[in-house]
């Protein structure tokens, strides 16, 4: 099995948040649409439109012999040449061969492996994985931000569903990196919704966020309070959403006429059904026009009795999470609606059933996401109070003897997050150890997802049990994982970084970033020369602050010397050339290096004065317990 | 209790080891070697202020986030990080009684038996506990559970409040039973949960 293996200079990460100066948008990466919202100079987030005023891009692509098409063009496409044309690829994502092919995708579309157990669609000639085709979608919206606003857009916040594994979260992030988009921060969409929902009506206390989109279903339990969004809890099931529920009508519709559809004729057919749901919105009744199967009354109680089964999914969810944080139903404040799904007069009466209250339903459940995640995308390059606190949606867990999950960080656990945990050796000698990292709630690592293999080489050979390895779990703030080890009983301890594999073998991801025209090198490249910038500009910044406070502790003879380096990085500053700027800064360090010497010198000294003094003055104090200090 | 000082990272210049931010360069400093309690400035003590708990908590992520940080360099935001882990990692312990009573035994020495190094000699208490989840195995509906579950919730009310005691009294040794037994029911609330959650599923 083939891992992406990322090891890196400490400090130094591949894709940093570089310069405040770019544009950055709100990206709603949804299984059915997807939709992109900029936060403008009045501070109010808004939708980008096409030049038709439509706010929705439907997330599917059209692959022709010569040219790749997204959005309503390649809905239209797909009426004459369904086999050329994907959707809701989302559910895909960080998937392997096997569960995809449970999926609607799996049954109109070829699938098969790479060679590391990911899944590939096959579409007119093409084998591509999930992660390419994300990042046609994410190209489009790019493009159409672009438009909109007459200027370059390389950096966004991406939504994606809370309940999203550590694979789907690291193929986002691969595909916003194909589209040459650097992700500021995925962000749940609960959570983005939440963000805007509040910050809009100033909400506080207990809310539920009930996300039932095309593909996907999130409950989350968030505290809002003065600027602060903290999850506390959250769950979902990555597979259900209105797609199951078209899914339901066309197979309705298949028996009603007794006639399997093939594969090729369902895309369309499907379209149909979503329409038809859609209708039903408004109309008691309404006619599916599905060519062969014929026109078929379809009425508004037929359609709740086809989504009842995946509404009792969604609200068992709701049930157990309420419980698992002891949180009654009726302490919940209010239930907020996100997804285009929740515009289902069903789903509301369910969700009212439930919550025991009417949910929230005044801002545009299928705008809210993207408008929560271009706020959040402003407040992260312009700064802003308002903070974000989320949690991790699965638990992580390790496999031990036995294929039994030891878990390490449990769900609903606040991140960032590091937990370290010790593991030894079983046979005397052994040099090598294996690890294998699960993410999931059941006990057997066969109900988990596998996120990562890897060994851990070089352990001093010693008896069986003397090893300590010390393991390192550590989830960022976009609940992405980065496992590292080391050996502690010897000393020479050495460490490695590893991230999971998600989807693209190496040899995949070098190959799309050559192919990639939006010259991801390239932009990889200028991004390490901002990193290295903004690192510059730190250390002239701390050095000014420091003779600020401290310019009689510099000597004449160093000021030359100091103001020639300074003006090295300045030139240096100015360029491109990365490693000369690295050069300029280490020998800038060296020559302000005495002068912060002689600083520490000085505070030490009147500290260890200081100490004495209060030493003293403490003495006097338990010798008094009247508490009567000397001035 | 007294600061030490040591180098900033950033400006090389003296700073206190337990200050967020350098006060000549404003860079923000990795967390400081310093107990749970002392990270939210409150005294080592079992009976602690929740809400003033939470109130420092959210006061401190504020300032620290990594989010406060995504513009700034590598260094500073990898640091953030580092903060907002330790923030969240001594939020976690202390707003738990049971997390709060087992992390304040270790400080005093007395955690052995808790963290599963030692074994539970507490022979009344084992009893009660397979009594306990025989009688969780034979319950046959939800009120049958619930009633079960509220039992044992309010008990583990009590036990809270006996720990209170027993660590006002400085009584390690009881405080560490009183622990042990938390633990205990919090395990069987917990399959209690589980048991409820199955009902829900039908």
């Amino acid at each position: 099995m083939t891992n992406l293996l990322q090891i890196h200079e400490p400090g130094q990460t591949p894709a940093p948040h570089a310069e405040v100066e770019g544009l950055a948008v709100g990206i709603d990466l949804g299984t059915t649409n997807s939709l992109v919202a900029v936060v403008g100079n009045a501070g109010t987030p808004e939708i980008l439109r096409d030049e038709n005023g439509e706010a929705l891009m439907p997330s599917v692509v059209a692959y022709l012999d010569d040219e790749v098409i997204v959005g309503s063009f390649a809905v239209d496409i797909a009426r004459s040449q369904p086999r050329q044309v994907i959707s809701s690829i989302k559910r895909l994502m960080g998937r392997g061969l096997a569960e995809s092919q449970e999926t609607p995708q799996g049954k109109r579309h070829v699938l098969s492996a790479s060679s590391g157990g990911m899944v590939r669609v096959h579409v007119n000639d093409r084998v591509l994985s999930p992660i390419e085709i994300s990042a046609d979608i994410l190209r489009a919206l790019r493009h159409r931000a672009e438009q909109a606003l007459s200027r370059s857009v390389d950096k966004a916040v991406i939504t994606v569903p809370a309940y999203f594994d550590d694979g789907a979260r690291a193929a986002t992030k691969e595909a916003a990196r194909l589209a040459g988009l650097q992700v500021l921060r995925l962000v749940n969409e609960p959570t983005a919704a939440a963000l805007r929902y509040g910050l809009e009506k100033g909400a506080e206390g207990l809310y539920a966020i009930f996300d039932l989109g095309g593909g996907t279903f999130d409950i989350s339990v968030l505290q809002l309070e003065k600027g602060v969004f903290r999850v506390r809890l959250t769950a979902g099931d990555t597979a259900l959403g209105g797609d199951d529920i078209d899914q339901a009508i066309l197979e309705w519709a298949q028996r009603r006429a007794a006639l399997p559809l093939p594969g090729n004729e369902q895309e369309i057919a499907l379209r149909e059904a979503r329409r038809a749901k859609e209708a039903l919105s408004t109309l008691e009744e309404t006619d599916l026009i599905v060519p062969r199967l014929g026109p078929l009354k379809l009425s508004r109680t037929q359609l709740e009795e086809l989504a009842k089964p995946f509404l009792d999914r969604a609200i068992t969810l709701c049930a157990r999470l309420l419980l698992e944080g002891d949180i009654p139903a009726e302490v919940v404040k209010g239930v907020v609606l996100v997804g285009g799904s929740t515009r289902m007069p069903y789903v509301r009466r369910r969700v009212e059933d439930f919550f025991k209250k009417a949910p929230l339903t005044d801002i545009d459940p299928d705008l809210v996401v993207a408008e929560g995640a271009a706020l959040q995308a402003h407040a992260l390059t312009r700064g802003s109070d308002t903070l974000l606190l989320d949690v991790i949606p699965l638990s992580l867990g390790i496999e031990t003897m036995g294929g039994i999950v030891e878990k390490i960080i449990d769900r609903n656990t606040p991140i960032p997050v590091a937990k370290a945990q010790d593991f030894t050796t079983y046979q005397d000698g052994q040099t090598r150890l294996m690890l294998h990292v699960v993410q999931g709630e059941r006990e057997t690592v066969a109900h988990t997802r596998s996120l990562a293999r890897f060994e851990l080489g070089n352990i001093p050979p010693m008896v069986a049990g003397a090893a300590r390895i010390r393991v390192t779990f550590a989830v960022d703030a976009d609940g992405l994982l980065t496992v590292s080890a080391e050996e502690k009983t010897t000393g020479a301890s050495t460490s490695i970084e590893v991230q999971p594999s998600h989807g693209l073998t190496e040899e995949e991801t070098i190959a799309m970033l050559r192919d990639s025209l939006d010259h991801a090198e390239e932009d990889m490249r200028s991004r390490l020369l901002a990193e290295a910038k903004v690192e510059a500009e730190r250390i002239l910044l701390a050095f000014a602050s420091a003779r600020r406070q401290d310019d009689v502790l510099l000597k004449d003879e160093e000021r030359g010397k100091i103001a020639a380096a300074e003006e090295e990085v300045r030139r240096r500053l100015a360029g491109d050339d990365r490693d000369a700027l690295l050069l300029a800064t280490t020998a800038f360090e060296k020559a302000t290096h005495d002068f912060a010497q002689r600083r520490m010198d000085r505070a030490i000294a009147e500290a260890l004065q200081g100490q004495r003094l209060d030493d003293i003055e403490a003495d006097m104090a338990t010798a008094r317990p009247s508490g009567e200090k000397n001035a | 209790m007294h600061a030490t000082l040591q180098a900033c990272w950033s400006c090389r210049g003296p700073v206190e080891n337990v200050a967020l931010f350098c006060h000549t360069c404003g860079a923000i400093q990795p967390p400081a070697a310093v107990d749970h309690f002392a990270r939210f400035g409150l005294p080592v003590r079992f009976d602690i202020d929740g809400d003033e708990l939470e109130r420092r908590y959210l006061g401190l992520q504020q300032r620290v986030h990594p989010d406060r940080f995504a513009a700034k360099s590598a260094r500073e935001r990898l640091i953030a990080e580092q903060q907002a882990v330790t923030l969240n990692q001594a939020y976690q312990t202390l707003e738990d009684p049971l997390g709060r009573a087992a992390y304040l035994l270790t400080l005093k020495g007395h955690g052995a038996t808790l963290a599963g190094e030692q074994t539970v000699k507490d022979p009344a208490l084992l009893a009660e506990m397979l009594a306990a989840r025989e009688a969780l195995a034979e319950c046959a509906n939800e009120p049958a559970v619930e009633q079960l579950a509220a039992r044992e919730g309010a008990r583990a009310v009590v036990l809270v409040a006996q720990l209170t005691d027993a660590f006002a009294a400085e009584d390690y040794k009881r405080a560490e039973t009183l622990a042990v037994q938390l633990k205990y029911v919090r395990k069987f609330l917990e399959e209690a949960r589980v048991r409820l959650a199955g009902f829900h599923y039908a």
